[in-house]
């Protein structure tokens, strides 16, 4: 299996990406995606800039360079965003909104199909093979049973598997709002927002009134505040047909995590036992670390 | 503007029909719609039923199977589709692409609304529903603010459907995995957020606490009134303090932009609410209709009366109400 990096979800200055992506360079990953997923408002890196951060990555490593594209798509001003990203001419794009796949599929381009997309059967991954998708990052909340019949109900349509990317660690990303909580939780506007979420390159943590950690907020993104590890079940990862495993960019312990799955793809034994949830890989509720995967 | 209310079963249904509705939208009795609630939504009887009062008062008929299949189930929303479309109702609302495209084949005279689940929030996704599944309308999500409105339905070549009163979802519709974060089961894949099994409510010195798979939603002092804990609407801490972090228990009511949708091209106005009672379709009902009319017979003059407000202040979560992301200071 591939070692992919996901879009870093978070707000990181220029200077934070900048080391964080020198650091990745020399890690084994086979694809590295770069943008903003999730606000719009975030600008300290244009189109333009993640542009020259692929090329500079692209001479050092030999890791295949996408560029994800924002999730939720409301104004007028991210439409065409969206269009000039689609039409950037030289990187494969990650689909996160049809809007994107919308666009890409006029122009014949091929595309990553995203976890924010709702492909869950095997009808709906075909429409999209037919508008160019080669690779399918299924919605987090699929478990191995479920994303495993997806792939069968495909192949029973008598068509030709995407690459399946699982996304294997890091905070889940479970939802989207117009509503900014990282501003909301400060007491700003939205609209004068003072880019407060780059104070928290990890998120700020949610928990219950006794103190359960649940969420991470995330401007308009909600995640999970445990992270997912998907490593201890790597046997289930490749008899689902993973093609790659995602890693979600944290603001800490990167290089390890990489590392880590890496000697796992090069034949050490998975651990049995690893911090993080589970759930949704077993079928079960997203935050819950699943027993019979030998997680503690 | 078209009203569209909500009917979880035939009394709801014959409220709306009678208090002037012009669309009443049902679901069936299982997982295929987004309100898959115990005793709620139609089983066969019922539907025809409802098929029938409909025809016979002239209204129109529209079935959500606006859930995502599983492959392992998919022949129950290809049922559910051909159910629709063989008693001729007036329109399916979907989101998923594969119930979408089984309609648009096998039923091409089936009218097709994009349900608000597909979270299509700008022109180019709803430009990729026209091409595929000829769409005939959209209903946005409620993450638009006004001016986004216009924007997409100036753009869009799809009528447009927008809420007008009910729950508030804060989350873009169809891109929630909350309620499956926590439960199990999401609005997705089952039909239901935060459901009512996983609930639990206890007693004790520190208050009334509301629980969804034994995670504390929210605890309410006796002097406190206390709502169903949908788990984006529960008081949690950030930072060391205690708030409503994500939304408040409140409900959305767009009376007062009533002009301003119909200036804009609206098609359609949608209550919320198929989980409902019939005395809430009924009041709900009443009061958009009678907003409606007279915005028809004298959109200059139109005003909102308080009466209308204070009846659907009575009817919202928290007896609030918002105007939501249609208005920009909410986001």
């Amino acid at each position: 299996m591939k070692l992919s990096l996901g879009p870093v979800l978070y707000y990181w200055d220029k200077e934070q990406l900048g080391r964080f992506y020198s650091e990745m360079s020399a890690l084994p990953l086979d694809v590295i995606y770069l943008g903003e997923t999730v606000c719009s408002k975030r600008r300290a890196m244009g189109l333009d800039h993640w542009l020259g951060l692929g090329r500079e990555l692209q001479a050092v490593s030999p890791a295949q360079i996408v560029l994800s594209s924002l999730t939720l798509i409301e104004a007028a001003s991210e439409l065409s965003s969206l269009r000039r990203l689609c039409d950037n001419g030289e990187l494969l794009v990650e689909a996160n909104d049809m809007g994107a796949v919308q666009y890409l599929a006029e122009r014949k381009l091929p595309f990553v199909a995203g976890p924010a997309l709702n492909l869950y059967n095997g009808h709906a991954v075909a429409k999209l093979l037919d508008c160019g998708m080669i690779r399918w990052v299924p919605p987090v909340e699929c478990s191995a049973t479920l994303i495993r019949a997806v792939l069968d109900q495909v192949a029973e349509l008598g068509r030709a598997l995407p690459q399946l990317e699982v996304f294997a660690y890091g905070h889940l990303p479970l939802a989207y709002s117009a509503r900014c909580f990282t501003a909301r939780a400060e007491n700003r506007p939205k609209d004068d927002c003072q880019f407060c979420c780059i104070n928290y390159p990890d998120g700020l943590a949610l928990s219950s009134q006794e103190g359960q950690a649940l969420f991470t907020l995330n401007g308009i993104q909600t995640m999970s505040a445990e992270v997912t590890n998907l490593l201890a079940d790597y046997a289930g990862l490749q008899a689902c047909g993973a093609d790659l495993l995602r890693l979600s960019p944290r603001a800490q312990g990167m290089v390890e995590v990489v590392e880590a799955f890496a000697r796992v793809r090069q034949g050490e034994a998975p651990p049995l036992c690893v911090d993080g949830c589970n759930g949704y890989w077993h079928g079960q509720a997203g935050m819950l670390r699943v027993e019979e995967a030998g997680l503690c | 503007m078209q009203l569209v209310c909500p009917a979880g079963n035939l009394p709801a249904l014959k409220a709306a029909v009678r208090h002037g509705a012009d669309a009443v939208y049902v679901g069936f009795r299982d997982d295929t719609n987004a309100r898959h609630f115990a005793g709620l939504n139609m089983d066969d009887k019922q539907f025809d039923a409802a098929v029938a009062h409909i025809r016979q008062h002239q209204r129109k008929l529209y079935v959500a199977v606006n859930t995502y299949p599983q492959p392992q189930g998919w022949e129950r929303w290809q049922r559910a589709v051909d159910r629709a479309a063989d008693h001729g109702v007036d329109a399916m609302i979907a989101a998923d692409p594969g119930v979408l495209g089984y309609a648009a084949e096998r039923h091409p005279q089936l009218n097709l609304h994009l349900s608000v689940q597909g979270s299509a929030t700008n022109a180019r996704a709803l430009a990729f529903y026209v091409q595929h599944y000829n769409i005939r309308r959209a209903v946005l999500p409620r993450v638009l603010s006004l001016a986004q409105v216009r924007q997409v339905a100036a753009s869009a070549t799809v009528p447009i459907e927008v809420f007008a009163f009910g729950s508030l979802c804060i989350m873009a519709e169809g891109r929630c995995h909350l309620s499956s974060y926590i439960t199990g089961e999401s609005p997705n894949l089952c039909g239901v957020c935060s459901p009512a099994k996983a609930v639990r409510w206890s007693e004790d010195a520190e208050g009334l606490s509301a629980r969804l798979s034994e995670v504390l939603i929210d605890r309410y002092q006796p002097e406190e009134p206390a709502g169903y804990p949908t788990l984006c609407k529960g008081r949690f801490v950030v930072d060391g303090k205690r708030f409503h972090a994500l939304e408040e228990p409140t409900s959305l009511d767009t009376l007062d932009l009533l002009p301003k949708l119909a200036a804009m091209g609206v098609e359609a106005v949608k209550i919320e609410g198929r989980q409902r009672s019939p005395a809430y379709v009924e009041q709900v009902t009443q009061v958009w209709r009678a907003a409606l009319d007279a915005h028809r017979l004298a959109p200059q003059r139109f005003t909102v009366k308080d009466q209308w407000r204070q009846v659907l202040a009575g009817l919202s979560e928290g007896s609030q109400t918002t105007l939501g992301a249609y208005h920009r200071s909410w986001q």
